[in-house]
């Protein structure tokens, strides 16, 4: 198993790499002179010549790329012109505000979401169902962005029980309550739809597999229904919803702009819009590279829990 | 029986019913919803120039932020003074627009890349989807983003942006299509007849994948308005004076302490169009998938529903016998049709005694084996009439909690595939063991030795090492000999046997037949050995029941019935069957096909294929009748000793 594990790991190199090359390729695909548009119309030519030189773009494009991706691999992503700090600095610090954020909206959605999946199934085309049904439909059709200020208006404004913005309080806060208690309403908000996907493929998956012979099985055994449906059904459903909640991961790491733009969550997506806004090239490539990044390791988790599970893939 | 028995029993499945008509009705219901709204929304926006509107970019600063339902302003106006039911019409007029493009230009394209990839195959389809796999690499919106850094904002480039993003979906799911359809022969008859790869895509693909194209739009389009009213939420898409219903949404949210309405009424615009789309998607989905439609994913119950307030035997079961079933009917319920898989089925087996149960597929000795512990799916199948008497007790009245006593206890199974019937991801040895504890209150350990003790009676080498295995680490003959373990875990009185050798080869076969004989033997358990196979019956059954369209059409002692048998569909059967040493042997399948259960005509069965069929075989109920010895069959006219089939 452990070469498996090995073999998944080597996979995703190449996918890294092909990954660093298309963010690369950002800044020569920018049209009209990279340079300009990096430091806008305004800059001074010296400063012009200067980014230039350091960038060598007076150079072939491999030559480019290698100097590049040297650079990354030692912590060097440039430096932010709007901001005139090193890319890294700000990534690293913002990264970790968005990885609490996902993380905890994914593990909220990937709870409520194979929970209110085998609810579905187990009571199909009954009340629990239909109910579940909707609210899965309601979460997928809703716009985060909108689902967001109505929860600040209803838990921050009328009710003020959650605080409506930041990660910490302005005054004393900073204690892992107080940013618990911050972390609620972004993370109900950005769980919304990836927990409405995970329910509803939970759900068919489910179904799937109680249609199985080895289900008959266990029935044929004389198993308790409830053993049947949560130790059986439930771990075969779990191979095809392992994969599902990976590809979630990627929704919700880039759906966290929204949520963090509404909150004000100090995170990378709030710091990309910005960043996109104010033309801040080298910045938008370093969180861009780090956010893919991530998100082609959590799929390589999903594929490693995936193998754990079933015997079959090892 | 008791008058309280005659009810109807109680544990009957609360959810009979079948998604066929009625749900797939709600779903269109539900469809026709979301078609009525999103077709009034795309009216109004259509519409917008010659609606009595305001002017959406008609600033009044002396009635800012006026509130919903003043006279002048339905919706309010917002921070400038807009109105803003007319920013709305004319917002949601930009958003559809740029959804919708976006939509057909991530359809375009990635149809484009998804036919060319799968009819080109090889190295052209390795690149592009190597490129797709790419795309996907990204989170979602983050690629998004990515691309208007590089274009920069503006609505045009939220357009492209978001089309780009959706060109995988589409991609991937034609090149699956098209890779299937590349190798058909139509294909093949189009490139004989000279057309070249373009004409072949145009003219004989496109028109097979664009159902496919049109499911993935429906699904998709939802999506990538959302995206785009997000872009602009972000003040990346629309960028003022121009509006849509994201940016609306974006600038209201300044005032929205003050005045909520401005930023929350874009915002439902925007779930309301979303969600019509999302149902007008599931419900054109859910038509073209079949699986909904065959009941595939209908969630079985725990036992087969029973429904039995019809035919009931009058005489009580005969409490000798290990298993004594009367008159029993299974059906299935598919939508408005009845299929009756077993007719009113009598079997009657003594203790320790092998019954064989033969028939061709689609006889219903499968369902008949399976209804008498409760183990036909439901829905669509239900136990109609007759009853199932274990030891003296009816089984059909028998409660849930003593049916899954029984279950593996004293009445157990094996089934066909054990590749299918053993859980693949668990060891087998768990398997076996979970058996013996849901019955036997033993510790994890002893029950580990239990079935150590098991795997080595069902003579599996290595025991102790195979309980470690999973169910595709081991060979065919070995799996079924674990299925044997699990059946004999908990010394079973009476074993049903469903095909349990059909599934392996034939020197496997002759062994596992043999130790399932011999073990029985030893532990004098009565078997139901289900069946097509008069070889198979011959080596180990001390009577065979034959069945034919649910019916049991003749029965007896082994050797009498495969020696002289009464019926002529027996004797065919028994002439399928190869004997080493006579090749000559005929060895026609025979002719026709066995009749549908749910059409079945008056008389006999069998009529059709019957080459002895007289006029009067084709009228009224013809009763299972004693011949001579042993045998009784369900024949007006019966074959003689040593009479054959002309």
């Amino acid at each position: 198993m452990t070469a498996t594990i090995l073999k998944r790991f080597l996979a995703a190199i190449p996918v890294l790499f092909g990954l660093s090359v298309l963010v690369f390729l950002m800044i020569a695909l920018i049209p009209g002179d990279p340079a300009t548009a990096i430091l806008g119309a305004y800059a001074t030519p010296e400063n012009v010549a200067r980014l230039n030189a350091s960038l060598g773009l007076d150079r072939s494009l491999p030559l480019q790329y290698l100097a590049w991706i040297t650079g990354i691999l030692h912590g060097d992503f440039g430096r932010s012109y709007a901001l005139n700090r090193p890319v890294i600095d700000i990534v690293t610090e913002r990264f970790s505000a968005t990885l609490l954020l996902a993380g905890a909206a994914l593990v909220l959605a990937a709870v409520f979401g194979l929970l209110a999946g085998i609810v579905s199934a187990v009571r199909q085309f009954g009340f629990a169902d239909k109910a579940i049904t909707l609210l899965v439909l309601i979460g997928i059709s809703v716009p985060s962005f909108w689902l967001g200020l109505i929860l600040i208006l209803f838990f921050a404004v009328k009710t003020r029980l959650f605080p409506a913005s930041g990660m910490v309080a302005i005054y004393g806060g900073g204690g892992p309550l107080d940013i618990l208690h911050h972390l609620a309403l972004p993370a109900i908000t950005l769980a919304a739809v990836a927990t409405g996907v995970i329910a509803r493929l939970t759900r068919t998956a489910m179904l799937e597999v109680l249609r199985q012979d080895y289900i008959r099985t266990a029935r044929a055994k004389g198993l308790a229904e409830r053993r049947v449906i949560y130790r059986h059904a439930f771990k075969a459903a779990l191979v095809s919803v392992i994969p599902v909640i990976g590809i979630q991961a990627g929704f919700v790491l880039g759906g966290a702009v929204y949520i963090e733009t509404v909150f004000q969550w100090p995170g990378i997506g709030a710091m990309l819009v910005n960043a996109i806004a104010q033309r801040d090239i080298l910045l938008v490539q370093g969180g861009v590279l780090v956010v893919a990044t991530a998100y082609v390791l959590v799929n390589l988790a999903a594929d490693i829990c995936q193998m754990l599970i079933d015997p079959r893939l090892r | 029986m008791t008058a309280a028995a005659a009810e109807p029993v109680a544990e009957r499945s609360e959810h009979s019913s079948r998604p066929s008509s009625f749900a797939l009705l709600m779903n269109n219901r539900l469809a026709t919803a979301g078609l009525v709204v999103l077709a009034v929304i795309v009216v109004a926006a259509l519409a917008a120039p010659i609606l009595p509107l305001e002017n959406p970019d008609a600033t009044d600063p002396a009635h800012r932020l006026a509130p919903l339902f003043s006279a002048a302003h339905p919706l309010g106006t917002d921070a400038l003074g807009r109105d803003v039911l007319s920013r709305l019409v004319w917002g949601s007029r930009v958003s559809l627009a740029v959804g919708v493009s976006a939509s057909l230009i991530a359809a375009l394209a990635g149809s484009a890349i998804g036919l060319v990839a799968g009819y080109a195959g090889g190295r052209t389809d390795q690149a592009m989807m190597r490129g797709i796999d790419l795309l996907m690499a990204f989170p979602y919106i983050l690629l998004a983003l990515a691309i208007v850094a590089i274009l920069g904002p503006g609505l045009v480039n939220a357009l492209y942006a978001i089309a780009i993003v959706n060109i995988p979906f589409f991609a991937r799911n034609i090149r699956g299509i098209t890779l299937g359809l590349a190798r058909r022969e139509f294909v093949d008859a189009a490139k004989l007849s000279g057309k070249g790869p373009v004409r072949i895509l145009a003219t004989e693909i496109l028109p097979n994948v664009l159902p496919t194209i049109v499911i993935t739009l429906s699904t998709t389009v939802g999506w990538m308005i959302l995206e785009t009213a997000g872009l602009s939420f972000l003040g990346l898409g629309a960028q003022p004076p121009q509006a849509d219903l994201g940016s609306m949404l974006g600038e209201g949210r300044k005032v929205m302490f003050t005045a909520p309405a401005v930023s929350l009424v874009p915002g439902l615009a925007i779930f309301l169009i979303v969600m019509a789309i999302n149902l007008l998607g599931d419900g054109i989905r859910d038509v073209l998938d079949p699986r909904l439609r065959s009941g595939a994913l209908t969630r079985p119950s725990a036992r087969t529903a029973i429904v039995r307030d019809r035919r009931r035997p009058k005489e009580e079961p005969d409490p000798e016998a290990t298993l004594d079933v009367r008159d029993l009917s299974t059906e299935f319920h598919m939508g408005r049709s009845t299929a009756k898989a077993v007719g009113g089925v009598d079997l009657k087996i003594a203790r320790g005694e092998c019954l064989g149960l033969v028939g061709e597929s689609g006889s219903g000795k499968s369902v008949t084996a399976m209804s008498l512990m409760g183990l036909v799916p439901s829905p669509p199948g239900v136990v109609a009439g007759g009853t199932v008497a274990f030891k003296g007790e009816d089984l059909l009245d028998a409660r849930d909690a003593r049916i899954r006593e029984l279950r593996g206890g004293a009445v157990s199974h094996v089934f066909q595939d054990p590749l299918a019937t053993l859980h693949p991801l668990f060891p087998v040895g768990d398997q076996v063991a979970e058996a013996i504890r849901a019955h036997r209150p033993l510790s994890r350990r002893d029950a580990d030795a239990e079935t150590r003790r098991l795997f080595e009676l069902v003579r599996i080498p290595n025991p102790a090492e195979r309980m470690k295995a999973y169910p595709h680490e081991l060979s065919g003959g070995l799996r079924q000999r674990v299925s044997i373990a699990m059946a004999l875990a908990n010394d079973p009185e009476l074993i049903v046997a469903d095909e349990p050798t059909t599934a392996l080869d034939v020197t496997v076969q002759a062994q596992v037949l043999r130790l399932l004989d011999e073990l029985r033997r030893e532990k004098n358990a009565a078997v139901l050995f289900i069946t097509h196979d008069f070889g198979v019956v011959s080596e180990i059954c001390e009577r065979v029941a034959v069945m034919y369209a649910g019916r049991i059409v003749e029965t007896g002692k082994t050797d009498e019935v495969l020696s002289e048998p009464a019926h002529p569909y027996t004797r065919m059967l028994i002439d399928c069957v190869p004997v080493m040493g006579e090749p000559e042997r005929r060895l026609d399948a025979i002719r026709g096909r066995p009749p549908a259960v749910d059409a079945l005509t008056p008389g006999c069965a069998f009529a059709d294929r019957c080459p002895r069929v007289q006029a009067d075989c084709r009228t009224g109920e013809l009763p299972l009748t004693p011949k001579r010895d042993s045998l009784a069959a369900r024949c007006l006219h019966p074959l003689e000793p040593g009479e054959t089939l002309s």
